[in-house]
């Protein structure tokens, strides 16, 4: 138990979500894939007559099944297998970081950064607010995330993959490197 | 597929001339093939548990290797650590290998269905969206599936951001013809 308890290492996790792929293959002809969730939402939700979100969502109940699990497994993780020891970050991160005024390295997510207050802010209403509607609207548009895209798709050998997984990579280290800090200084 | 699946598939395109089909313009398939269900066959609902099953190790996974950690993700674009890199690697060297074996043996599902794979064709989206979705990326410290698992640990405001992704999908949804692909 103290084993598990332990942060895992990357070649244990990574070959876990890679046995992922096979498992949903096997399991049920499943694709691994997260974001199309949100395009299930919005088909079952709200609609509005756009062609895009006009299909048998039902058919893809299985996915919601999935992100529930992930739901459930990461309050397994939360509850039953944490230490309270706070992640061990990059001296040169948690340096740069604290001129920000973020000093909390306790959570999965910064919570100077991220909380209710925050979000009435300039600073926590881009990282959340416009963050999160980046993800949605870029994920679609590139047709795939990490896992659709970076995971499954290379899985494949498919070459849009790949070129979707360095424009993610891109994209991050421009907001990471260019913009993020002017937007920690707000 | 048994006569009934078929006259409810019938029943329930009838109505629906804009359905999404294959036959689109753009290659929705290439578009959007990750998540789409490929099988033919029917299950009672409770089959979906199976899945339930595969997503909570998921979210262990993602919990206790820090993957949906805000700064393990600015590490790793910030070439801070090797951690990220090292997960996505090996997942993908193993999902390689695991797609690989299905092929090479044609390995059926647990159900006898032959497994189906659809090659993806390039459009330009992938690189708009791929630019825009790895610019949230690097805000939220998180992509779809980090987001659900970090609502999980408790972190509940973590769901303002999932509901603005969710705003996100749509609005693509309701540009997306004029957007260029």
């Amino acid at each position: 138990m103290e084993f598990l308890k332990q942060p895992w290492t990357w070649y244990a996790a990574g070959s876990i979500i890679g046995l992922i792929v096979p498992a949903l293959l096997i399991f049920g002809n499943k694709h691994f894939g997260i974001s199309s969730n949100m395009r299930h939402i919005c088909a079952a939700c709200f609609p509005a007559n756009i062609a895009y979100f006009k299909y048998n969502w039902k058919k893809e109940i299985w996915n919601f099944f999935f992100v529930g699990g992930i739901i459930i497994g990461a309050m397994i993780a939360i509850h039953f297998l944490n230490t309270d020891r706070p992640i061990v970050v990059n001296q040169q991160l948690s340096s740069e970081l604290a001129g920000y005024g973020v000093t909390d390295f306790s959570g999965t997510v910064p919570k100077q950064l991220f909380s209710f207050e925050s979000l009435f802010t300039l600073r926590g209403f881009i990282m959340m607010v416009v963050g999160g509607f980046l993800v949605g609207f870029g994920t679609r548009y590139a047709g795939g995330c990490t896992s659709g895209h970076s995971i499954m798709g290379l899985s494949n050998l498919q070459v849009p993959s790949l070129i979707a997984t360095c424009c993610f990579m891109a994209g991050g280290f421009i907001m990471a490197n260019l913009i993020l800090p002017f937007i920690l200084r707000l | 597929m048994s006569q009934e699946q078929k006259i409810s598939d019938q029943t329930i395109q009838a109505p629906m001339p804009n359905l999404i089909n294959d036959d689109m313009d753009f290659e929705i398939r290439s578009l959007d093939s990750m998540c789409i269900n490929d099988s033919q066959q029917q299950h009672p609902w409770w089959y979906n548990f199976k899945y339930l099953t595969i997503g909570i190790v998921f979210g262990i996974v993602f919990v206790k290797a820090e993957i949906i950690s805000w700064f393990r993700i600015q590490e790793m674009f910030r070439l801070q650590s090797f951690h990220m890199f090292g997960v996505i690697g090996t997942a993908v060297v193993v999902g390689m290998i695991g797609v690989a074996l299905i092929k090479k043996f044609s390995i059926k599902t647990i159900h006898g269905e032959s497994i189906s794979f659809h090659p993806k064709k390039f459009n330009k989206g992938q690189v708009y969206g791929g630019l825009l979705f790895g610019m949230g990326w690097a805000l939220t410290g998180a992509c779809p599936g980090p987001l659900f698992a970090q609502i999980g640990t408790g972190a509940l405001v973590i769901s303002v951001v999932l509901a603005s992704a969710i705003a996100g999908t749509w609005v693509y949804g309701y540009f997306r013809e004029k957007l260029p692909h």
